[in-house]
């Protein structure tokens, strides 16, 4: 499914002395099967846009259309779009509710696939339940609230993945997770996409997840996207991020840095990439020397 | 869903009322309860509709931001009127207008319940007129300092009002909280919007579940954060901002002064709610 907003705006609290605008006419597309990245400082209107794609807040001005789905139709079906369009939150490990895990992830698909028998339950939530890489005979009649902070963000991901949706939308997915838990959740996503879930869309504030992962990215500011192209399209308008107040990844630094010892890196920004670049140019370095 | 949660919510601006003192402005408030409820004809609740009126267009808020706080308990207004309109009994003489088993309209009633309405609208239009005025630190701040005489008997007047301003603090806190975890549940299909009254509460537990283990969590991040800054309760502790008594205080409660003699003479003279049935029912 692909998902296109053409001058998207949103207005909060209207008609109050707190109103204000979170979107300011947005124009974005997101192709079936990429792995997009959304950029933005706080308070840029990323999160509230991404909120709009499985209508978690309604169109106030624009248009929407996630594949056949059009959001201004009030007769859309948002609980088949939902189905369709998962979504994890800030912090998913603050939703957890249930007495077990497996309650828990099973919420998600029994409010979706009402048709769905015992059986069918069960073997959803196992395999999400594995997809996150917990143990399903060993979690699933314990209290969520007893798990570790990294496992608990698992438990809530798996309550989101369990209907396969066809686009995963992640808003700051790793925050507060250590190196090896972000690592692991950027594998995890990997390992899901390109099979059921075909788009995956990630807010971040962490460039170098962006440039690592993403297929492309936009750059969102004051409700607005300001860039949108491949990660090596953006960091290499780095002067241009850091003058909206964002960062730029570890490779782009150093990119700049060999730039003003006169050597230019043309690279993607990947870590792989930027090293072999790099070695390349000594490579050809040492050939001079001679 | 919870954004029309406005009853109470500050509204900033630079005025009259806002610039007064929070001491001042809740003694206002009570006696202006008292008013309300002394008012016993329709000359003298005039008088204190002039008066919430006058308060209003001194306050600088809105109109409409006064009127929505009254939609948050339109239903009990609606609801008591219609309860009294058709079971109102009374000693007194009754100009029964229709009849029907135990329901009984009468002219009686029918004044009893305009004042009844009234009287609950003025209260809660004063009322937010108040909270719309106040911040909620300088709302504890001078229910703290109104309560001191409770310190002679030892009452934890300190505490009290600290307990209040924390939770005011927290209630837009919570609210957004709410609010996030309601999207988060309907992004996984939860449904808050139909089905009867059974059926939507069983579809808060999602909702309230973790909302109440975040409340515990904040509550001991908080506990932490003051201990941490050896926080020791009220001994010794000053204010930031103090608290004066003006000219528009003064002011405020001579005009209240006035208003409530007012309504006790026209109650005195022109008798009360019933008295305008006198008038007509002569011959």
């Amino acid at each position: 499914m692909q998902i296109v907003a053409k001058g998207l705006t949103y207005v909060y609290n209207p008609k109050s002395p707190f109103a204000g605008k979170a979107l300011s006419g947005v124009d974005l597309t997101i192709d079936e099967g990429e792995f997009f990245g959304i950029i933005g400082h706080t308070g840029s209107g990323k999160s509230t846009f991404v909120q709009h794609l499985n209508a978690l807040l309604r169109l106030t001005g624009g248009s929407l259309k996630v594949g056949e789905y059009d959001l201004a139709d009030k007769k859309c079906n948002f609980l088949e779009l939902r189905s369709k369009v998962g979504m994890v939150f800030q912090y998913p490990e603050y939703q957890l509710f249930a007495e077990t895990v497996e309650q828990d992830v099973a919420f998600g698909l029994k409010n979706f696939r009402k048709d769905l028998d015992k059986d069918g339950v069960q073997a959803a939530v196992k395999e999400a339940l594995e997809t996150v890489g917990l143990d399903w005979q060993q979690v699933k009649d314990v209290s969520p609230f007893e798990l570790s902070g990294g496992q608990k963000r698992r438990v809530a991901i798996a309550g989101v993945i369990v209907t396969k949706p066809e686009i995963l939308i992640l808003d700051e997915p790793a925050a507060g997770l250590d190196p090896l838990g972000k690592q692991e959740l950027m594998q995890l996503l990997h390992s899901i996409h390109g099979g059921w879930c075909k788009t995956i869309v990630i807010v971040s504030h962490d460039m170098d997840e962006i440039a690592e992962n993403c297929t492309r990215a936009a750059v969102f500011s004051a409700g607005k996207v300001v860039m949108c192209g491949t990660p090596a399209e953006i960091f290499s308008r780095s002067g241009e991020l850091i003058s909206l107040g964002l960062d730029i990844p570890v490779t782009a630094k150093c990119a700049n840095i060999l730039k003003q010892h006169g050597y230019v890196v043309d690279t993607d920004f990947t870590c792989d990439d930027f090293v072999k670049k790099v070695l390349a140019l000594r490579g050809k370095e040492a050939a001079h020397a001679e | 869903m919870l954004n029309d949660v406005t009853f109470g919510q500050y509204y900033p601006a630079k005025s009259f009322v806002h610039n007064m003192d929070p001491r001042a402005k809740i003694v206002l408030l009570i006696a202006y309860l008292v008013a309300v409820f002394l008012a016993d004809n329709f000359f003298a609740l005039a008088a204190v509709i002039v008066f919430l009126i006058l308060a209003v267009i001194f306050s600088r808020v809105p109109f409409g931001s006064v009127l929505r706080s009254v939609k948050m308990i339109l239903f009990i207004i609606v609801f008591t009127a219609i309860l009294n309109l058709f079971f109102y009994a009374s000693d007194g003489e009754l100009h029964i207008l229709w009849q029907w088993k135990i329901i009984t309209v009468s002219w009686e009633a029918i004044i009893n319940m305009i004042f009844l309405a009234m009287r609950l609208f003025l209260l809660v239009m004063g009322t937010s007129i108040l909270t719309l005025t106040t911040t909620p630190v300088a709302l504890t701040d001078g229910l703290e300092s109104l309560l001191t005489p409770l310190k002679w008997i030892r009452f934890p007047v300190h505490e009290l009002a600290l307990i209040m301003s924390i939770a005011l603090r927290f209630i837009p806190t919570l609210i957004d909280e709410t609010n996030r975890i309601i999207s988060a549940q309907k992004a996984r299909g939860a449904d808050f919007e139909t089905g009867g009254l059974i059926r939507r509460a069983k579809a808060m537990i999602p909702v309230l579940v973790p909302l109440l283990v975040s409340s515990l969590r904040r509550a001991e991040e908080l506990g932490d954060a003051m201990d941490a800054r050896c926080y020791s309760g009220a001994k010794g502790r000053t204010k930031y901002k103090k608290l004066t008594f003006s000219w528009r205080d003064l002011l405020g409660l001579l005009v209240l002064a006035g208003l409530i003699t007012g309504i006790v003479f026209l109650n005195l003279y022109l008798g009360g709610k019933f008295a305008i049935l006198n008038y007509f029912f002569a011959s």
